[in-house]
């Protein structure tokens, strides 16, 4: 047989034998990241549509997730970082050629916005707030203080009362800044992975709708996980059903891109078809989080009872999963040797 | 201007003298290395071709690696060899996963480092330590736009190729063959 041997003699840590820089941190930034999107899109979606009423957990209770999620993705990502203190230089340039820049920018925006909705709805979440025993109590009330009526708190600063206040009059202005930003989160954690073109598993424009439907569909499965009323939670179950299917469709094509593509894509995919992530990726990926959470989904809808919690947590962790297989796996794919 | 180094397979021997020069001119951690040797061995037995390339950072025209940047760290300097700003650096590893060939590390100060042409020697007019100390005189260096260089006189009658070039970043390291 004709072959090629290469030896190569360099030793590098973290990128010899193959390349392994990226750890935890970015799949589960990139998880967090797009829980946070679907999340943030849904509620401000139907805020906008005038259907908070019917849908409440999606639109005022699921959201507290999202700055939660984007704080500890946040953190994530300065944990990943090898020269940490200088992070503040991603905020001296915008530099639109590089997806993290632009991502950067993104999550400063969007951040202090999750804040905003969340806070603009904490009256009608929590109206009674124990301001008087344990500890909770004492950080509760560096920003809440007692006040009577159906509300038992108020903000403890008055500019907090009236930019609350601001927030509820401005909500639907909000709600389109929100869904603007939120599909811009949820491609980027995508679009971050595909911008490295010396990575043939992730140089596929296919990856950023790929990882923007997960992201939602990992949402959608929050919120009907949250959701104690029995419509809003089959309305999310369907919408979720459909987002598996776009899902499913989309890793489809990204592997019909990749066996129709150059040999490093080819041999990308191969990872994945009888290669070492063909398992984690197979199993836990496609059959239990995409394609059994879908079955429970639609067995529970057509009057077969499967607990919510099932399909739920089956999506989260294969939404988690397939970030983990795409980080780990992209970083073994490559040019040369 | 523009920057480039021509390398002879035919003359190199893998001796690694280049890889030890650069290490000892730029003061390179232990355990890392901004250059290194590849062997190859083509062919099936007993009809076997042996190749030894001297490998580094491409510089090429085309850089992944400066439109990752999130800060602007990594950038080009005046002949197209490309250099990272260590104070700008924020130890992302975008520029790392971004090079097809793998000539960055992230080092243990935590900024990412790599070849730079010795550029601190081109000043003074000479020539990368690589190049220098090769006993073999396999490297050749010099400005492309300038005919008489070293590089590009042996470029003009030799045949060359250069390393994955599907990647599409136009490197600008030639491999004599």
């Amino acid at each position: 047989m004709k072959e090629e041997l290469i030896i190569s003699g360099r030793m590098n840590p973290n990128i010899d034998p193959v390349l392994h820089l990226w750890h935890w941190e970015i799949p589960v930034y990139l998880f967090l990241g797009g829980l946070a999107a679907g999340l943030l899109f849904f509620a401000a979606f139907y805020v906008i549509r005038d259907e908070k009423d019917r849908f409440p957990t999606a639109v005022k209770i699921a959201p507290i997730l999202a700055p939660i999620a984007i704080i500890i993705g946040l953190i994530a990502l300065f944990l990943d970082l090898k020269h940490k203190l200088f992070f503040w230089r991603l905020y001296t340039v915008i530099r639109l050629e590089s997806p993290m820049s632009w991502g950067a920018w993104v999550l400063m925006i969007i951040t202090p916005l999750s804040f905003m909705w969340v806070g603009g709805f904490l009256k009608e979440v929590f109206p009674k707030i124990d301001l008087k025993k344990g500890f909770s109590s004492k950080l509760l009330k560096l920003v809440f203080k007692e006040s009577e009526g159906e509300v038992n708190w108020k903000w403890k600063y008055n500019f907090l009362e009236t930019f609350e206040k601001f927030i509820i009059f401005r909500r639907k202005e909000l709600a389109w800044v929100i869904l603007f930003y939120s599909l811009i989160l949820g491609v980027y954690t995508g679009i971050l992975l595909s911008a490295f073109n010396a990575r043939p598993l992730w140089n596929t424009a296919i990856l950023g709708p790929i990882f923007l439907v997960s992201g939602f569909s990992t949402a959608a499965a929050s919120i009907m996980w949250m959701s104690k009323l029995p419509e809003e939670k089959k309305w999310f179950s369907k919408i979720d059903i459909m987002l598996i299917i776009i899902e499913l469709f989309f890793i489809l094509h990204l592997f019909m891109g990749f066996l129709a593509g150059p040999q490093v894509q080819v041999d990308a995919a191969a990872l994945f078809w009888g290669g070492q992530f063909t398992v984690y990726f197979g199993l836990f990926v496609v059959i239990l989080g995409l394609i059994m959470p879908a079955i429970f989904e639609v067995m529970e809808l057509s009057g077969i009872h499967v607990h919510i919690s099932i399909p739920a947590f089956l999506i989260l962790f294969g939404g988690l999963i397939f970030r983990f297989v795409m980080v780990e796996a992209g970083q073994i794919t490559r040019y040369l040797y | 201007m523009r920057y480039a180094m021509a390398i002879d397979t035919k003359k190199c021997v893998g001796c690694s003298d280049c890889v030890v020069a650069c290490q000892t001119e730029n003061n390179i951690p232990l355990g890392y290395a901004r250059d290194w040797v590849t062997e190859t061995i083509n062919g099936v037995y007993p009809s076997l071709q042996l190749e030894f390339r001297s490998e580094r950072c491409n510089h090429c025209d085309n850089t992944p690696c400066v439109r990752t940047c999130p800060t602007g760290a990594s950038h080009v300097i005046e002949g197209g060899i490309v250099k990272v700003t260590h104070e700008k650096c924020i130890g992302c590893g975008a520029c790392i996963q971004s090079c097809p060939y793998d000539a960055r590390y992230s080092s243990p100060e935590g900024w990412v480092d790599k070849c730079t042409f010795c550029d601190h020697r081109l000043k003074d007019g000479q020539n990368p330590a690589c190049v220098e100390v090769c006993p073999t005189h396999c490297m050749y260096f010099g400005d492309l736009d300038d005919s008489n260089s070293p590089v590009s006189k042996v470029m003009a009658n030799r045949k060359w190729k250069v390393l994955a070039p599907e990647a599409g970043t136009s490197p600008q390291i030639f491999y004599l063959i």
